[in-house]
C-alpha cells in the first residue's frame, strides 16, 4: 500500500506579468514562438487577425489603442454559421433586401474601444462586397450594407468572427426591434413643453412686473393671446399622456396619480381661457406649462434604459437558431422550430442540446451547469438520455431527438404560471405612490368642497375663484416629482456601481426585502476557477513528465484540465497507449504502467473511492494519486454573507450535491437554510412557500436553472461576469466584479423610502402654503408662478442631493468607473 | 413701442427654429450614439462611402 501523504491544494496561479503581451489582445504570451514583424502574439488566432488587417492596410487599428483586440485563443468552429446559408433563416435577420443590396444589423458584444469602431467601420476595405458598415457604439450594434451577390451573409458573419467580433445572433432579434422607437414621442413632448414654457414665462413678465400701474391694454392683449397660443400645443400634445392614463384609470374605477394632475391641468387651462377671454387677468398658463414640463422631465429621467442590456430573455435566446440535422441528403441546417422528433442531430464542442434526446454516437460529456447548477460535466453512455440545455464538451456527438423543443424538461419550466405574470405591472400597482395619491385626491376634493360651502355662505362670488385656484395649486406634481427624481438618481447611482435595474419600480421592491436566497454554482462560487486538490501520493517531477505524456493526446476535459495544471512539459516516448471511453487511459512508458481514470479503472478498492467526488485517479505502477477539483468562492463572498446576515435571513439553493456543505454552513451560519440537489422547479416552489409567509424575497442567481426562482421572487438579480452575455429574464443584472457592493446597494434602496418621504413632506408644505392663499381666494398668478418652480427645484435638489449623499456615505461611487 | 410686435414674433421664430432643430436631431437618431460620434470625428482618414450602382 502506498504511504498516506497529506493532501495538497493547488490554486490556479495568476499569470505572470513579466511575460510579453500579445500585440493584438494584450494577453501575456506563454510562448514566444508566434511572431511576425517583431510583434509577439499569444495564439495563432490573434496572429491571423493581424495578418488580415495588415494585408488590407488596416493596421491603424493598433495605433488608436494598444492591444485593442479580443483574445482569439478559442477558435470559432468552421461550420458554426453554416445555417446562415439557409435562406429562410437569413431572411428573418435582414433589415432590408432587394435581392442584391441588403442591410443587416448585428449585435456585437465584443465592442469596447475606439479601435473596434474604426475597424468595424472599415470592413469595406477587407471585402468589396461590403458597401458600408456603421457602428452604434452605445448599443453595440453594427449595420452593414452589402451586396448579396458578392458576399454572403455567412461570409460576413465569419469575417466578423475571425477578426474577433463575433456577432450575437438570436431568434429574439425580431422582437427586439419593436421596443426601439418607444421613447421618442416622450422626448418630442418634452421639447415642445420646454419651448412653450420658456416663452410663456418670458411673456408673462410684463404683466407681473407692472402690476400696480398696469400695462397698456393693447400689449396686454398681445402677450395674453400669445401665451394662449403657446399653451395650446402643451395642453393638446405634451399633456396628452396624463389625460390618457387618468382616463384609463377612471375606466377601471380607480383614481391613479395622473387623475388629479389631469384635473389640475384641465381646470388651469379652462380658467386661464376664461380670464383671458373675459379680459380679467392673464391666467395661470405659465404654471400649467411648467407643471407639464417638469413632470415630463421627471418621467424621462426615470425611464432611463440600458440600451445594450436585455432583461427579457428566456431559453430561446440561449438556444441556437439552427442545428445540423443528418438527413438522407447529407447534413442540413434546420431551424429550431422545424426540428421534429426522431431527427438526428450532430453536435459539436460547446454546442447546446436543443431538445431531450438519446445519444447515438460519440462520447457524450454534458455540462448541465446552466440547467441544473451541477458544476461538473457528466459522462453519458450511448443510448442514454441527454436533456435540452446541456452543453456538449469535447468531441462531436450524434443524438436523436425524442421530444419536441417546447416539450423538453427544461423548457417546460416556462409553462409554469409564474411566467404568465407581468412583474412590472404588479410592482407598479402595489407602489406606495398610488396609495398616497388616492388619499391625496380625496383630501383635496373634500377640502375644495369645504371651501366652496364656506364661501357660499359668506361670499358666493368667490366660490369659483377659490376652488379652481385650490385645484391648480395643490396639484400632486411635487409629490410625483420627488419620486421620479429620486428614482432617476438612484438608477444612475446603481448602474455606476454595476447594478442595472430593469425599471424604476424595482427600487421600491429592493427596499422592502427581508429574505435573500442565493444560488450556489456560478453565484457563490466562480465558474471556471477551481482548486485542484491532490491527495494520496504527491507526484515527483519525473512522474509529472510521465503523466503529461500520457494525458496530452487525450481530448477528455479532465485530461485537458490536468494538462493545463501540469504546464508545458517535454513528452516522453509512449510505448502503449489506449483510451477507453468513459473509463480512462492506460499507457506504458519506459516500463512504467500508468493508469488515469475512474477509481474502478485504476484498480482502487471500492471502499477507498470517495463517493460523489468528481475525481481522477492516477496510478503510476502502484502509487496512487487522486485529483479532484473543488469550486472556489467568489472573492467578495466572505465579506458579503456576514454583512447581509445581520439584516436579512439567508438561504442557499443549490442544484449541486452537498459535498461542500460543511464549508457553506460555516459561511452562512446555523440559522440559514441550505438546500441541495434542487431542481429548477424546486427552487421556484421554495420561493413561493416563503412568499406565502409574507416574506419579500431577493433571489440572486446566474443561470437558466434559476429562471423560475428569479421570476417568482419579488426581486430577481442575475449575477453576470459579463453583463452583455446571456442572462435569464430578471429584474436586475449585477456585474459580478461589483458583487462586494451588494450590501451597500441594498441599504441605499432601503434609504430611498425615507428620502422620498422627506421630499414628500417638503412638497406637502408647499401645498399647504398654496392652499392657504387659494382657500381665501387671493392666489395671484404670480404667487402660483413662483411657488411652482420653487417647489419643483427644491424637491429635485433634496431628492437627488440626499440620495447622492447617502450613496457616498455607503462608499458607493457616484461616477462611472471604467 | 410698436416694435414690440415685431420683436415678439422674431423671438418666437428664433426659439421655434431651435425647437425644430431639436426635433430633427431626435428624429434622425443623433442622440442615439453620443459616444460613437465623438470617437468617429477623431479618425484621420475620411470614411469613404462608395455609391452603390
Amino acid at each position: 500500500m502506498p504511504a498516506v501523504e497529506e493532501d495538497k491544494i493547488f490554486i490556479r496561479e495568476k499569470k505572470n506579468k513579466a511575460l510579453p503581451l500579445c500585440y493584438h489582445c494584450g494577453t501575456p504570451c506563454i510562448t514566444n514562438t508566434i511572431t511576425i514583424d517583431d510583434n509577439v502574439f499569444c495564439c495563432d488566432g490573434c496572429l491571423l487577425v493581424y495578418e488580415i488587417l495588415n494585408k488590407n492596410g488596416l493596421c491603424d487599428y493598433y495605433k488608436l489603442q494598444s492591444h485593442p483586440g479580443l483574445s482569439q485563443i478559442k477558435p470559432v468552429r468552421k461550420d458554426k454559421y453554416a445555417y446562415l446559408d439557409n435562406d429562410e433563416i437569413a431572411k428573418q435577420l435582414y433589415k432590408f433586401t432587394n435581392g442584391d443590396y441588403t442591410i443587416i444589423t448585428f449585435y456585437i458584444p465584443g465592442v469596447h474601444c475606439s479601435s473596434c469602431m474604426w475597424l468595424l467601420e472599415h470592413l469595406n476595405k477587407v471585402n468589396n462586397g461590403i458597401i458600408e458598415s456603421r457602428l452604434n457604439f452605445t448599443t453595440k450594434e453594427i449595420t452593414i450594407h452589402f451586396s448579396k451577390n458578392k458576399i454572403s451573409l455567412r461570409k460576413i458573419t465569419e469575417l466578423l468572427a475571425t477578426i474577433g467580433y463575433e456577432p450575437y445572433i438570436s431568434l429574439d432579434e425580431a422582437n427586439k426591434k419593436k421596443t426601439k422607437n418607444f421613447n421618442k414621442s416622450k422626448i418630442y413632448k418634452l421639447g415642445v413643453a420646454g419651448f412653450c414654457f420658456g416663452n410663456i414665462m418670458m411673456m408673462s413678465f410684463p404683466e407681473y412686473l407692472s402690476h400696480n400701474s398696469g400695462i397698456e391694454q393693447q400689449y396686454a392683449h398681445l402677450f395674453r393671446y400669445m401665451n394662449l397660443a403657446l399653451a395650446m400645443p402643451v395642453f393638446f400634445y405634451s399633456a396628452s399622456e396624463f389625460f390618457v392614463t387618468a382616463w384609463k384609470g377612471l375606466l377601471q374605477k380607480t383614481l391613479n396619480i395622473d387623475a388629479p394632475i389631469a384635473l389640475a391641468i384641465i381646470i388651469t387651462f379652462l380658467r386661464s381661457i376664461y380670464e383671458i377671454a373675459g379680459n380679467t387677468g392673464g391666467g395661470y398658463l405659465d404654471s400649467l406649462c411648467g407643471i407639464v414640463f417638469f413632470m415630463l422631465v421627471g418621467r424621462v429621467v426615470q425611464e432611463r434604459t440600458y440600451k445594450s442590456i436585455s432583461f427579457h430573455r428566456d431559453y430561446k435566446s440561449y438556444f441556437p437558431i439552427a442545428v445540423n440535422v443528418v438527413t438522407v441528403n447529407g447534413i442540413q441546417s434546420k431551424r429550431l422550430q422545424e426540428l421534429k422528433e426522431k431527427d438526428i442531430v450532430q453536435l459539436h464542442n460547446d454546442e447546446i442540446i436543443p431538445a431531450d434526446a438519446i445519444v447515438l454516437k460519440g462520447n457524450a460529456f454534458i455540462d448541465y451547469s446552466f440547467v441544473t447548477g451541477e458544476s461538473e460535466p457528466v459522462a453519458i453512455m450511448q443510448n442514454e438520455m441527454v436533456y435540452a440545455g446541456g452543453k456538449q464538451v469535447g468531441e462531436q456527438l450524434t443524438i436523436q431527438i425524442i421530444k419536441p423543443v417546447a416539450g423538453s424538461y427544461l423548457t417546460s419550466l416556462w409553462n409554469h404560471y409564474a411566467f404568465s405574470k407581468d412583474k412590472e405591472e404588479k410592482n407598479d400597482a402595489g407602489s406606495a405612490i398610488h396609495v398616497l395619491s388616492r388619499y391625496f385626491t380625496w383630501i383635496l376634493l373634500s377640502l375644495a368642497l369645504c371651501t366652496a360651502i364656506y364661501w357660499s355662505v359668506y361670499d358666493p362670488s368667490k366660490i369659483i375663484i377659490s376652488v379652481t385656484a385650490m385645484l391648480i395649486v395643490a396639484c400632486p406634481c411635487a409629490l410625483l416629482l420627488c419620486v421620479t427624481f429620486t428614482n432617476g438618481n438612484l438608477l444612475r447611482i446603481f448602474s455606476n456601481n454595476g447594478l442595472f435595474l430593469r425599471d424604476a419600480t424595482v427600487i421600491e421592491q429592493l427596499g422592502k426585502l427581508d429574505h435573500i436566497v442565493f444560488d450556489k454554482t456560478g453565484t457563490i462560487t466562480q465558474s471556471g476557477n477551481n482548486h485542484f486538490i491532490c491527495s494520496g501520493h504527491q507526484l515527483t517531477e519525473e512522474e509529472k513528465d510521465l503523466l503529461y505524456s500520457v494525458i496530452s493526446p487525450s481530448k477528455h476535459p479532465y485530461s485537458k484540465a490536468i494538462a493545463a495544471w501540469l504546464g508545458h512539459r517535454g513528452a516522453s516516448q509512449v510505448s502503449a497507449w489506449k483510451e477507453t471511453p468513459g473509463k480512462g487511459l492506460d499507457a506504458i512508458i519506459n516500463g512504467n504502467r500508468i493508469l488515469v481514470g475512474s477509481g474502478e479503472f485504476a484498480g482502487i478498492p471500492k471502499d477507498k473511492i470517495k463517493e460523489g467526488n468528481a475525481s481522477v485517479y492516477i496510478r503510476i505502477n502502484d502509487k496512487i494519486t487522486s485529483f479532484h477539483t473543488s469550486s472556489v468562492f467568489r472573492d467578495s463572498i466572505p465579506q458579503i454573507i456576514p454583512a447581509l446576515s445581520q439584516q436579512y435571513k439567508l438561504s442557499l439553493l443549490s442544484g449541486d450535491n452537498d459535498r461542500q456543505k460543511i464549508l457553506l454552513e460555516d459561511l452562512f451560519g446555523k440559522t440559514s437554510e441550505l438546500l441541495f440537489e434542487q431542481k429548477p422547479i424546486d427552487k421556484l416552489h421554495y420561493i413561493e412557500s416563503l412568499q406565502q409567509n409574507n416574506k419579500h424575497i431577493l433571489m440572486i442567481g446566474d443561470g437558466l436553472n434559476d429562471a423560475g426562482a428569479l421570476q417568482q421572487s419579488n426581486v430577481g438579480i442575475t449575477l453576470a461576469d459579463d453583463i452583455n452575455n446571456f442572462t435569464p429574464s430578471c429584474d436586475a443584472i449585477l456585474d459580478a466584479k461589483r458583487f462586494a457592493f451588494l450590501p451597500s446597494v441594498l441599504k441605499l434602496a432601503k434609504a430611498s423610502r425615507y428620502i422620498i418621504g422627506a421630499s414628500f413632506i417638503v412638497s406637502i408644505i408647499y401645498n399647504i402654503i398654496g392652499l392657504f392663499f387659494a382657500m381665501q381666494g387671493i392666489l395671484r398668478p404670480m404667487v402660483a408662478a413662483i411657488l411652482m418652480p420653487c417647489s419643483t427645484i427644491s424637491i429635485v435638489i433634496i431628492s437627488s442631493g440626499v440620495s447622492s449623499l447617502v450613496a457616498r456615505r455607503l462608499h458607493l461611487s457616484l461616477k462611472i468607473k471604467e | 413701442m410698436s416694435a414690440l410686435y415685431l420683436l415678439v414674433i422674431v423671438s418666437i421664430c428664433v426659439a421655434g427654429a431651435f425647437l425644430a432643430a431639436f426635433i430633427w436631431c431626435v428624429k434622425t437618431n443623433q442622440y442615439e450614439d453620443q459616444k460613437g460620434s465623438s470617437l468617429r470625428m477623431l479618425y484621420d482618414d475620411e470614411f469613404q462611402r462608395e455609391i452603390y450602382k
